[in-house]
């Protein structure tokens, strides 16, 4: 085949011709190729998961989003386990919006909440299982034998000595009708799970050609860069755009529900368009908020009761009579995603369509929201979802943000449009995680046993006004209060009581890389460190005492333990921390190994345990667990956003600083054998890290830091 | 008009003096490996070689580079052959990948650099990378994967 | 007119009216000389010149002088890190404005002193700072006169003048700053008592 053939065919198979409009991708990258090609000749679909070409190539469609993840591994091996496939003929490719896609029992297509794994265990494997029922079943009529007779191996059905590779059968399994139930294999069966296996999406990734949004570029694409809001809340009163439509390259400048727009023949000149812009802003009343009176007025509310998130016995009772009382308020900052890709989304709308190319978590609300916008219809509107240069929950938005705002763009433009922020835009742009107060009253007894525990937080509710708002009950939003409310430490309490206060800020807030574990972990952790060292006892051996019937919580402590060396001195000038949670159906505990350096944390390891239930991928697993812990002293060492009259301070990496290989620790990942049912591995790898790391400063310093990003004081 | 050597080929851009290496590279080669991540030489996503030394393509004009030889990461190898390649690789590092290529370009300078980097020499040439998926670990075992490749 | 030709044309002027008084004239007070190098320290310690003139081997940026992100290294030769020169993020000029004003700053041969001679500024007293500059194993070998060519035509050193972006600039006028310095290394470079 040619170059321009298989071209022309990887845009028709790849859906990027409409009609006789060719929309071409300037450098069709050698992958997508292959790919293409793949579909081009795939016989067989035998589900909405998997194609299998008659050269035996396999193609794998996702459901959910690579943003680094490794879902682009993960599911597919479950497909190749059931399917036994030839792992080295694996091709995968991001499904298009569509019910067939919507999560596991949910309404929707999205990627979050470290679900993928899990709740795709059974219908990816079972996708795989019953492709192979079908090849056998062709297998066994070809072979003249019974399909009992047959078994499958290395994308072969082998019956005595006959043998068909899976492409010979495609054509005749086509023609079959899937089986409505197929049995899968037993875990014992299993060559794949379980194995450490490499990404498949490594070779694009380090030779350029991987597409992000960010590099979708077409004939006639433009690109836009928007005036956003300079205050949450504020809108344009007016604006001269007189100057930024001198520069050369820019086409047009348009109003946009959440700004103006300056579009462009390519991001410079709409950058330099931008900058030339003249806005005038009515403000609105958050101009006159600064961070500290907000965390006043947080801290304040923390003085009240508010909704029960969770609730046993009498807890003021409990701690009326108690021997001795601890209070403690803790703080932490609204907190930026930062992905390495700025946000990006590109739109083009024909009379009755919309196409859009970007990296996001949430298809089925984007498409949703791109219909309303341009008055479509939801089918109507086709989502490409390219690689995701991060996500952390940012490309999760549940008002579908960067979309909305890049379809507003194209249809104001009325020309294909590929809306692009900028660094500084992203870090002032909002959806952050909320800033929480926690004010925490832990009663003992005599015998400096857990008495009572009460516990107030107060922050942004990330459900609150969002399409999710029905998931509210009794006004508590879970994503606040998940880690307090459900820990173990005080469930286990005859009398304990966590209230939640939601107040409401024009500052948008969302989900960040572990949610409510984000702040909640780093609160819990250090809690249980200061009763450990109120108490006498040593942190780890406390936290046995408190978990003793906790096994998972147990396995992880004990194995972190074991592994960091905790109970041997550590090396001159050097202090360790420990912390276990809980969150996304798995356990993860932490040891952080730190010291000072010119008067600063300088962590030089961090010794995770996992127990994630089925470990999956175990390379998949230890590579999330490395990049929890380092968002996890991201967010510990350094992240904060604040507000200055009702501006954001911070504008780009130099200022809202994240971690960089002259301050990586080594990081030893243990994963706990198991054969419980999979849990959630993207964000479990977080929540432990800041307390481990702020226990190990106390156990350093004696100074006990409450508030992230932990200070050393002098 | 700027004349521009990138990956071996001569070209002429018709682009203003002042505009960003990055944006020549992405919007007028068409060359979208080269990543924009912060613009202002924070992150390391858009680095480049110039005549074989690293550049921040994100905070160079054109007008510096006017008539000189660009790589991008386009250009390392046809086959993701190069040791450093190889060794990224091997050692499954990439993750969402989009600092990937900045990470590559770096890692290369510095071995041409520092054929047999230590820790410490990766730490000091390897800092101006931002991951935010948190590869450091594997990269930094890669870059001295890349040195034994090399020497192989 | 802009700031380096203003910059220059005084510092022509100036040294067009000590060639006039070179018949000779009396060698400048000893006290008019360490007075003048109040103004050298005040240059010498200043955030655009002290913070590549740091013991050790991690230079500093900002007007706070904080330590430089990215643990940028002096490196062998000065010009950073092996792998990581200083030319892969400071070009041979400021940035444009367009870039914003967080842009890395540039000059020609942007490096710090080489590790062999650190010329260390920070941090020192008057008479330390003083006799540092004198000393050639410090200097880089410079006599007098290659200390004013330095101070006055270096490039990389006038950038202090012209920081670009939202860095304060070296308060002190540039052809003030030499004249003293010229006072001052003209009597023989007396140091202060304290």
């Amino acid at each position: 085949m040619t170059t321009d053939a298989s071209r022309r065919q990887f845009l028709k198979t790849s859906g990027l011709a409409a009609g006789s409009l060719v929309v071409s991708f300037f450098i069709p990258a050698a992958n997508r190729l292959a790919r293409a090609e793949a579909a081009a000749t795939a016989a067989f679909a035998p589900n909405a998961f998997l194609r299998i070409a008659a050269d035996g190539g396999i193609r794998i469609l996702l459901a959910h989003s690579e943003m680094g993840q490794g879902i682009w591994t993960a599911l597919p091996m479950l497909i190749a386990e059931e399917l036994d496939a030839d792992w080295s003929r694996i091709s995968v490719e991001h499904a298009p919006a569509a019910a067939d896609y919507h999560a596991v029992g949910m309404p929707m297509q999205f990627t979050g909440g470290s679900m993928s794994t899990w709740t795709e265990f059974e219908r990816y494997r079972k996708a795989g299982a019953t492709a192979r029922a079908l090849l056998v079943q062709a297998a066994a009529q070809k072979f003249g034998v019974k399909p009992a007779a047959c078994r499958t191996e290395n994308g072969r059905v082998i019956a005595g000595d006959k043998s068909a590779a899976y492409g010979e059968l495609v054509d005749a399994a086509a023609k079959l009708k899937p089986p409505k139930d197929v049995p899968l294999k037993d875990a014992k069966l299993w060559k794949l799970i379980g194995q450490p296996t490499k990404r498949l999406d490594t070779r694009e990734k380090i030779d350029g050609s991987a597409k992000f949004g960010m590099d979708v570029q077409f004939d006639g694409l433009l690109t836009a860069v928007v005036a956003r809001a300079p205050v949450f809340g504020a809108t344009v009163k007016s604006f001269d755009d007189s100057a930024a439509r001198q520069v050369a390259g820019v086409r047009d400048v348009k109003q946009v529900p959440s700004g103006v727009a300056v579009i462009a023949d390519h991001f410079w000149a709409a950058k330099l368009g931008r900058d030339a812009l003249r806005v005038e802003w009515d403000l609105g009343a958050f101009a006159g908020r600064n961070s500290d009176d907000i965390a006043a007025e947080f801290r304040k509310l923390a003085t009240g009761e508010g909704p029960v998130a969770s609730k046993a016995g009498d807890a003021a009772t409990a701690l009326a009579a108690a021997a001795k009382k601890i209070e403690a308020d803790y703080s932490l900052p609204y907190l930026a995603h930062a992905p390495m890709e700025p946000l990006n989304c590109s739109v083009k709308i024909e009379a009755d369509s919309c196409e859009i190319w970007t990296g996001t978590q949430f298809q089925t609300l984007d498409q949703a929201s791109a219909a309303r916008v341009t008055g479509l219809k939801p089918e109507q509107v086709k989502i490409h979802t390219m690689f995701l240069g991060g996500g952390f929950g940012r490309r999760a938005t549940p008002t579908s943000d960067f979309v909305v705002e890049a379809v507003e763009v194209a249809k104001a433009a009325g020309k294909p449009v590929k809306t692009v922020w900028t660094r500084e835009d992203d870090i002032r742009g909002g959806y952050y995680r909320p800033a929480f107060v926690h004010n925490a009253i832990i009663g003992l007894d005599a015998q400096g046993r857990l008495a009572a525990w009460q516990h107030r937080i107060v922050g942004q509710s990330i459900l609150g006004g969002s399409p999710f708002q029905m998931m509210i009950k009794d006004g508590i939003d879970t994503t606040s209060v998940e880690g307090v409310a459900d820990s173990p430490y005080i469930k286990d309490l005859p009398h304990h009581r966590v209230d939640l206060h939601s107040p409401a800020l024009p500052v948008p807030v969302l989900w960040l890389r572990s949610v409510g574990h984000s702040h909640t972990g780093f609160v819990m952790e250090s809690l249980i460190d200061e009763l450990a060292h109120a108490t006498g006892k040593d942190p780890l051996e406390f936290r046995r005492g408190l978990l003793a019937e906790h096994k998972r919580h147990l396995g992880v402590l004990n194995l972190a333990a074991e592994k960091s060396g905790w109970g041997t001195p550590p090396a001159q000038g050097r202090a360790r921390g420990i912390a276990v949670h809980e969150s996304f159906g798995s356990y993860a505990a932490q040891v952080a190994e730190i010291s000072l350096q010119n008067g600063a944390i300088r962590v030089h390891k961090v010794t995770c345990a996992i127990d994630c239930g089925i470990a999956v991928n175990p390379a998949g697993i230890a590579a999330q667990m490395e990049s929890g812990v380092v968002f996890g002293l991201s967010a510990a060492l350094f992240g904060q956003i604040n507000f200055k009259d009702g501006r954001v301070q911070e504008s780009n990496y130099h200022d809202y600083r994240v971690l960089r290989m002259n301050q990586m620790p080594q990081i030893e990942v243990h994963i706990v054998p198991s054969t419980d049912k999979p849990g959630g591995i993207g964000e479990v790898g977080v929540p432990p890290v800041a307390a481990a790391l702020g226990n190990a400063l106390f156990a350093l310093t004696g100074q006990r830091q409450r508030q992230l990003p932990l200070r050393v004081t002098a | 008009m700027v004349s521009l050597t990138i990956n071996g080929k001569t070209q002429q851009f018709d682009v203003p003096d002042d505009m960003p290496l990055l944006w020549l590279i992405r919007d007028f080669a068409h060359l979208t490996g080269t990543k924009f991540g912060c613009g202002m030489a924070q992150c390391g996503a858009c680095t480049v070689h110039l005549d074989g030394s690293p550049l921040r393509a994100c905070v160079t004009p054109v007008s510096a580079v006017a008539g000189k030889s660009i790589t991008t990461i386009e250009g390392l190898s046809a086959d993701a052959s190069h040791p450093v390649q190889q060794a990224w690789a091997e050692l499954d590092v990439v993750q969402c990948g989009y600092c990937q290529s900045g990470q590559i370009m770096s890692a290369v300078a510095l071995l041409k650099a520092k054929p047999d980097p230590s820790d410490a020499d990766i730490d000091a040439a390897m800092s101006g990378n931002i991951c935010r998926c948190g590869t450091y670990q594997r990269v930094r075992a890669a870059v001295h994967r890349a040195a034994e490749l090399s020497k192989a | 007119m802009n700031r380096p030709l203003r910059n220059a044309f005084g510092l022509a002027s100036l040294l067009a009216l000590a060639a006039c008084g070179s018949s000779g004239p009396p060698a400048p007070p000893k006290e008019a000389a360490i007075a003048a190098f109040a103004t050298v320290q005040q240059v010498f310690q200043h955030p655009r010149c002290q913070n590549c003139h740091i013991p050790g081997d991690a230079p500093l940026q900002f007007d706070n002088g904080l330590p430089h992100e990215m643990g940028v290294a002096r490196g062998p030769t000065g010009h950073g890190a092996q792998g990581l020169p200083c030319s892969t993020c400071h070009g041979e000029k400021n940035a444009p404005a367009s870039y914003g004003p967080h842009a890395p700053p540039g000059a020609p041969h942007w490096a710090l002193p080489p590790p062999e001679h650190k010329m260390v500024t920070i941090g020192l007293s008057a008479p330390a700072l003083c006799e540092m500059i004198k000393n050639k194993s410090e200097n880089g070998g410079r006599d007098f006169a290659a200390l004013l060519k330095h101070v006055s035509e270096d490039k990389l050193v006038l950038w202090g003048w012209e920081p670009g972006g939202n860095r304060v600039a070296v308060p002190v006028p540039h052809a003030d700053f030499v004249a003293k310095f010229k006072l001052w290394s003209d009597a023989g470079g007396p140091c202060p008592a304290t």
